[in-house]
């Protein structure tokens, strides 16, 4: 096969949110599960992806040389209110779902800090929300799904029954399995679209920490942005619940299940490398400390503002510059707390102090041998990537999460080591028999795959 | 796959025993390194580096022979090496500084440094570019020279094929802009190892490591074009500006 040195039409280079280690492929738009069966059965030697809205930080949803799967346009969305379900396309985003169900008194179950994913990457990346501890994750709300696998077979997949293997194989599989086209989930009902919020300022980590223990049963929604900059790691923690009809103002019930959002600034394309520094840093956190009130409780809030609030500025990754940008995300056992103390530390004294940092206590893990969450404390942390010492101090802090039974977050990955990924997510065998099942030839990879030797 | 930190997995020098790209291999982050291919003629060199990257700790250390001349065994050569994994980073560093006098008298001298040095590296350099393209990522770096900014009397068979090579990766690297394959040109000046050694030292010569850390602290930035050391960039603009018959009667 003879091949142009330069990009022809229909490649095209592709990142993830993090916008490093960039690769290209050939993406095709695919608007039926008959047209993803043809494209996956023509797949040349470097194999198939599917790839949503590009929201995983590293390199999960880009495959260097492959056949990248476009489905948005695969978007459909119905609400069966009888069952309380709503059956999606894979290609359909949170944020079409949620403009078209929220009026209707449905809310997704689970919601990341971004509604621009897809229902294939939330699936494929089992994302979690600030509910995580009250609901799961979005893999735990799904009722069943369509796949197409590496032969091109279509199969529908259910939780329980005889296809649960494959089933959990696929929720955090990250699109490794197969291409979903299709899924069906569970909503949370509403009867308004507001969320009553409690913010509480606290002055120092131990006190965030014990107050979020404290406070997990209290909450559907919660959720702490910590300080990195003040050795204190000070807090913000928010909290939240969907606000009931009765609680809304005479005003507000006018419109209690309104949903419209509006993006309210794009970052500029180009930005120097050293805009962010720590300068910027350093203000940011003082200033975002600052705006939160001590205490303050039953604020109404927008589902936008509550959940998504980066969502409003377009293109917000662009501000870490040319040479992007990582978050690093890990959970440990409540056991091993104190490494969330130990890892900011670190990345202060690295001179990587982030920009925002979020954490938050996770429940029980779901039946999915590579879903991230586990019971215990997630913290993550956007970081510049091109911070010199930082790939030893990352390095370091991996073996610690390691020795405490913990691990990385997938979707965010973007440089841990194949030994540390293996080490910590144990079952990775058993998934592997499944996906091998599912796909003996390999015909679905990734970057993140290849790198990690998934 | 490089990782969000720079780190590579992987690496082919071309001109395995070369001080110059054994020094790169040297330099470059090792916290990711599990497959390093050192293609070379058979040598003492190229054996003892296998020897010396496996003892400090590099799980796939291997030597493989190559021959820059033999054009018609690249593409077999090439596609071994790809097909058993992606290459995030290739080092074009062989080369020839030849007899220039020897040369002068003996055509046939000459047409072997310009093989090596040119033909050679444009064989190869295609082939390396066409499994970069099919994998969508990595970097390919190539050794260029001072010497081709400008053709000396004392060596101008030598930087005549530098600068041919020099010219055939900057257009490559052109060709490949924007598709994930990247090509950093280096144009080291005089530098001391074994090519150089019982020469004169000129102006700015420099040691193989200085070079490596320059070539490792470009790819990490992305960079296209860089002399090493970086002030040579000023020495050669004011170099190439000068009148010939001024540069013909420089000393050397």
């Amino acid at each position: 096969m003879t091949q142009s040195l330069s990009l022809t039409q229909g490649e095209k280079l592709l990142t993830g949110w993090g916008r490093t280690c960039p690769s290209s492929a050939r993406v095709v738009d695919c608007s039926s599960v008959e047209q993803v069966q043809e494209v996956i059965r023509g797949a040349g030697p470097r194999g198939v992806l599917a790839r949503g809205l590009g929201r995983s930080y590293g390199d999960a949803a880009q495959s260097g040389g492959a056949t990248v799967l476009n489905l948005q346009s695969m978007d459909s969305v119905a609400f069966d209110a009888t069952s309380g379900t709503i059956t999606a396309g894979a290609g359909a985003s949170l944020d079409a779902i949620m403009r078209a169900t929220v009026p209707q008194g449905a809310f997704v179950p689970v919601t990341p800090g971004t509604r621009m994913i897809t229902v294939g990457g939330a699936i494929g990346a089992d994302v979690h929300g600030k509910n995580h501890h009250v609901d799961g994750t979005f893999g735990s709300h799904v009722k069943s799904l369509t796949l197409v696998d590496g032969a091109g077979g279509v199969h529908e997949l259910t939780p329980a029954g005889d296809t649960r293997e494959k089933f959990w194989a696929t929720v955090g599989g990250m699109g490794l399995t197969g291409a979903i086209t299709q899924a069906t989930f569970d909503v949370i009902p509403i009867t308004s679209s507001l969320i009553s919020v409690d913010t509480q300022r606290v002055n120092d980590l131990d006190e965030v920490m014990s107050k979020m223990i404290a406070g997990d049963d209290k909450y559907r929604y919660t959720v702490a942005w910590i300080d990195t900059v003040s050795p204190s790691g000070r807090g913000v923690i928010t909290s939240g619940d969907h606000a009931p009809f009765e609680q809304l103002s005479a005003r507000q019930r006018s419109e209690a299940l309104l949903f419209d959002p509006k993006a309210l600034a794009t970052a500029p394309s180009i930005i120097p490398g050293g805009l962010l520094n720590k300068l910027t840093i350093r203000a940011f956190n003082e200033a975002w400390f600052r705006k939160a009130p001590k205490s303050r409780t039953d604020e109404m809030q927008s589902i936008g503002a509550f959940f998504h609030p980066l969502d409003g500025v377009a293109d917000w990754n662009r501000i870490y510059g040319p040479r992007g940008f990582l978050q690093y995300q890990f959970v440990v056992p409540d056991s091993a707390g104190h490494l969330i103390r130990t890892a900011l530390d670190r990345l202060r004294e690295v001179g990587a102090p982030s920009f925002l940092t979020v954490l938050k206590r996770f429940g029980a893990s779901n039946p999915a041998p590579l879903s991230f969450p586990q019971a215990g404390w997630t913290l993550a942390a956007d970081v510049p990537a091109g911070i010199d010492g930082l790939a030893a101090a990352l390095d370091e802090l991996d073996e610690l999460i390691a020795a405490a039974g913990g691990r990385l977050y997938l979707a965010k990955d973007s440089r841990q080591s194949p030994q540390m990924f293996a080490q910590t997510y144990p079952r990775l065998s058993e998934w592997q028999k499944v996906r091998d099942e599912l796909d003996p030839q390999g015909t679905f990879t990734s970057d993140l795959a290849r790198r990690l030797s998934i | 796959m490089n990782d969000a930190l720079g780190e590579p997995q992987s690496v082919l020098v071309l001109g395995g025993s070369s001080e110059i790209a054994l020094a790169t291999v040297n330099a470059l982050p090792r916290r990711r390194l599990r497959r390093i291919v050192l293609a070379a003629r058979p040598s003492a060199a190229r054996d003892l580096a296998v020897t010396t990257l496996t003892a400090e700790g590099i799980s796939g250390v291997t030597a493989v022979d190559f021959d820059a001349r033999s054009t018609e065994s690249h593409s077999v050569f090439i596609n071994e090496i790809f097909d058993a994994g992606d290459i995030d980073i290739v080092l074009l560093a062989f080369g020839v500084l030849g007899d220039q006098e020897a040369a002068e008298a003996d055509p046939a001298l000459a047409v072997e440094i310009a093989t090596t040095n040119y033909t050679g590296a444009v064989s190869i350099g295609l082939h390396v570019a066409r499994r970069l393209r099919m994998q969508g990522h990595g970097s390919l770096v190539v050794y260029s020279s001072v010497a081709g900014d400008r053709a000396r009397r004392s060596n101008f068979i030598y930087g005549s094929t530098k600068a041919g090579l020099d010219a055939f990766a900057q257009g490559l690297g052109d060709a490949l802009h924007g598709t994930g394959a990247h090509v950093l040109v280096v144009r080291p000046g005089m530098v001391r190892t074994k090519m150089s050694a019982g020469m004169p030292e000129a102006p700015m010569t420099t040691d193989a490591n200085v070079v490596a850390d320059i070539v490792v602290k470009s790819l990490r930035r992305g960079k296209e074009t860089v002399y090493a050391p970086g002030p040579l960039r000023f020495v050669m603009a004011g170099l190439k500006s000068m009148p010939r018959s001024v540069f013909r009667k420089l000393p050397r």
